[in-house]
């Protein structure tokens, strides 16, 4: 370990606080206090109006026990989208990402262009884009496309019928998926030292399935964590896209309900902010899990 | 059967076996590119093509039809769209550049100070990188709510300063400025802030850069601040102003409308990537999380 700031000698530089202080008063107000706060509230009734009343673990009983639309539709919506985007947009960016990197500087930047750019497509422009598509009369693109293909016949209400909002919520995630963790994936790749991958070739590595098991993929590994969780938690942060695409909450039949709009559904709608509350510490604490097991998956071994 | 070649990771020129690796790459990039493309060709189509039956993917006659009557809409209105240009560009200036100044302070003494407590505090901001926002949004609102920020610039500011990803890109990017430098510049008896702002600025400006553009992303489309904490119309943004617009949109001349809207939020954030992409890759090389 490096010892820092041997130049001044000082053990506890009061200044380094200084430094800090703006940053961590921020962190502290609008970041950390609110999950103490949900947390809080999530033991309590508060419904905005009258003071919080304390009620233990009612909220969580009632939430795997009385709340049917939580359990038959938001949690295994939840799962599907979640497993399907999260490990799926992972994949196709390391995919993605190590494809490029055998490409040579201007087709790579192209190309990383490309994929990156649905990403920062920001909610707006994403939701009117989508709905113009998927647009539920005979002028709607894909329906145009299927009717003239002879696919359908008569036009499909791709948005508002339950059956299909979930798997387009799930294609248009996953066409956005490709964020700040593919960047990092790629310039992981990119960074790699070449004469690894030339003792590799002489030790008896076969083909470049076997390159990328043995090599690439082990000495990026930090790298492949910090994509992990940034792929995490932008599958849940996007948790309003049923909402965005349909223009409802609740969305048609629950059919694109998440956690998120579940939370914005009790909260923000009927204020039920105690029950809310409850619901965004289950949210937090999945994140959480599924962090820890990613990091479980890419910690570097001590040895 | 083919001999293994190693892998060559980024060549230095084209060569033929690249060529594979496009053709198996390219439909893919296609399913990325189409509704990109698809945005730009919609938001230009005049009023005959919006109508035409069946719809064409691509503009025939590209106009600012589209473009023109989003603004005649919104002057009508009671705001001027003048004032969400405004509002928006100024939250969006000041969370940029405060965001920035503030996640390098930070990063300066969490990187090259020595004090008590760094370690722990490095530790809460990597496990803070999970923090997902829209689940805290009915705390976040209350706390906005006590502060009195509510109709306030303040309430699109503050919350969304203190970015964990952010202070985690430029730390670590730090980390990267050799101690030699810093140390000499002590020696010439160079203050704290001194070395901050002659040495570790100037040498870590690929991870300003970097946090300029996630703090950019995160504040220019930002739909719910304006939502949830704002009820007063003349300080609402342009996102949630095009949001409300798209969601009546469901008439065909209100689609255009809507995309050229789209078009409007997404343009300056392509532009910003492709304007600053080698600083980003540059600083995602030192992004990996232990």
């Amino acid at each position: 370990m490096k010892i820092r700031n041997k130049f001044t000698g000082k053990d506890n530089n009061l200044n380094a606080y200084v430094f800090l202080a703006p940053y961590l008063i921020l962190f502290f107000i609008f970041i950390l206090t609110p999950i103490v706060i949900a947390i809080m509230l999530s033991a309590t009734n508060f419904n905005t109006l009258e003071f919080p009343g304390f009620v233990g673990l009612m909220n969580y009983v009632n939430l795997i026990t009385q709340d049917e639309i939580f359990m038959q539709y938001v949690l295994p919506n939840t799962i599907t989208y979640a497993l399907i985007v999260g490990p799926g947009g992972y994949v196709l960016s390391f995919l993605v990402a190590w494809a490029l990197s055998q490409l040579s500087k201007v087709p790579r930047t192209i190309l990383a262009l490309i994929f990156y750019s649905p990403s920062i497509t920001s909610g707006v422009a994403m939701n009117v884009l989508w709905r113009i598509i998927f647009s539920g009369d005979q002028t709607g693109y894909i329906n145009a496309w299927l009717i003239k293909l002879g696919v359908i016949t008569e036009p499909v209400q791709w948005l508002t019928e339950s059956k299909y909002l979930l798997t387009i919520m799930i294609i248009v995630a996953l066409w956005s998926s490709m964020g700040v963790g593919f960047l990092a994936i790629l310039a992981g790749i990119l960074n790699q030292d070449e004469t690894l991958y030339e003792a590799a070739a002489i030790d008896g590595i076969k083909n470049r399935f076997q390159e990328v098991i043995y090599i690439t993929i082990p000495t990026m590994k930090p790298q492949m964590l910090f994509a992990a969780v940034m792929s995490i938690v932008n599958t849940f942060q996007n948790g309003m896209i049923g909402v965005q695409l349909s223009g409802s909450n609740p969305t048609p039949g629950y059919a694109g309900q998440l956690v998120v709009n579940h939370i914005e559904d009790y909260g923000f709608i009927r204020y039920e902010m105690g029950y809310a509350s409850a619901v965004s510490v289950v949210l937090l604490i999945t994140v959480y899990v599924f962090s820890r097991v990613s990091k479980r998956l890419f910690a570097e071994k001590e040895y | 059967m083919a001999r293994y070649r190693k892998s060559n990771i980024n060549p230095k020129r084209f060569d033929r076996s690249q060529i594979k690796i496009i053709l198996i790459i390219l439909p893919l990039a296609l399913f990325m590119l189409l509704p990109i493309v698809f945005i730009f060709s919609h938001a230009f189509k005049p009023m005959d093509e919006l109508f035409a039956y069946p719809p064409r993917f691509f503009v025939a006659r590209p106009a600012l039809d589209n473009f023109y009557k989003l603004f005649k809409t919104t002057s009508t209105s009671a705001v001027p769209i003048g004032r969400y240009v405004f509002n928006t560009l100024m939250v969006t200036l000041v969370v940029v550049i405060g965001s920035v100044l503030i996640s390098t302070f930070a990063a300066f003494a969490l990187s090259k100070l020595r004090f008590r407590g760094k370690f722990t505090l490095m530790e809460i901001n990597n496990a803070a990188l999970m923090f997902v926002p829209v689940s805290v949004m009915i705390p976040r609102y209350l706390i906005i709510n006590a502060l009195g920020l509510i109709d306030t610039y303040l309430a699109l500011i503050l919350p969304v300063l203190a970015m964990p990803v952010c202070l985690f890109l430029i730390k670590q990017f730090t980390d990267q400025v050799p101690d030699s430098l810093i140390e000499a510049a002590y020696i010439e008896g160079a203050s704290d802030f001194k070395v901050y702002q002659k040495i570790v600025l100037p040498l870590i400006k690929p991870a300003v850069a970097t946090g300029a553009i996630l703090s950019f992303q995160q504040v220019w489309g930002d739909i719910m601040s304006s939502a949830y904490y704002i009820s007063n119309e003349t300080l609402r943004t342009l996102p949630f102003f095009m949001n409300t617009l798209t969601s009546i949109s469901n008439t065909i001349a209100g689609q255009g409308m809507a995309a050229a809207a789209g078009l409007i939020m997404f343009v300056p954030n392509l532009l910003l990537f492709i304007i600053l992409q080698s600083n980003v890759m540059n600083t995602m090389a030192h992004s990996g999380l232990k």
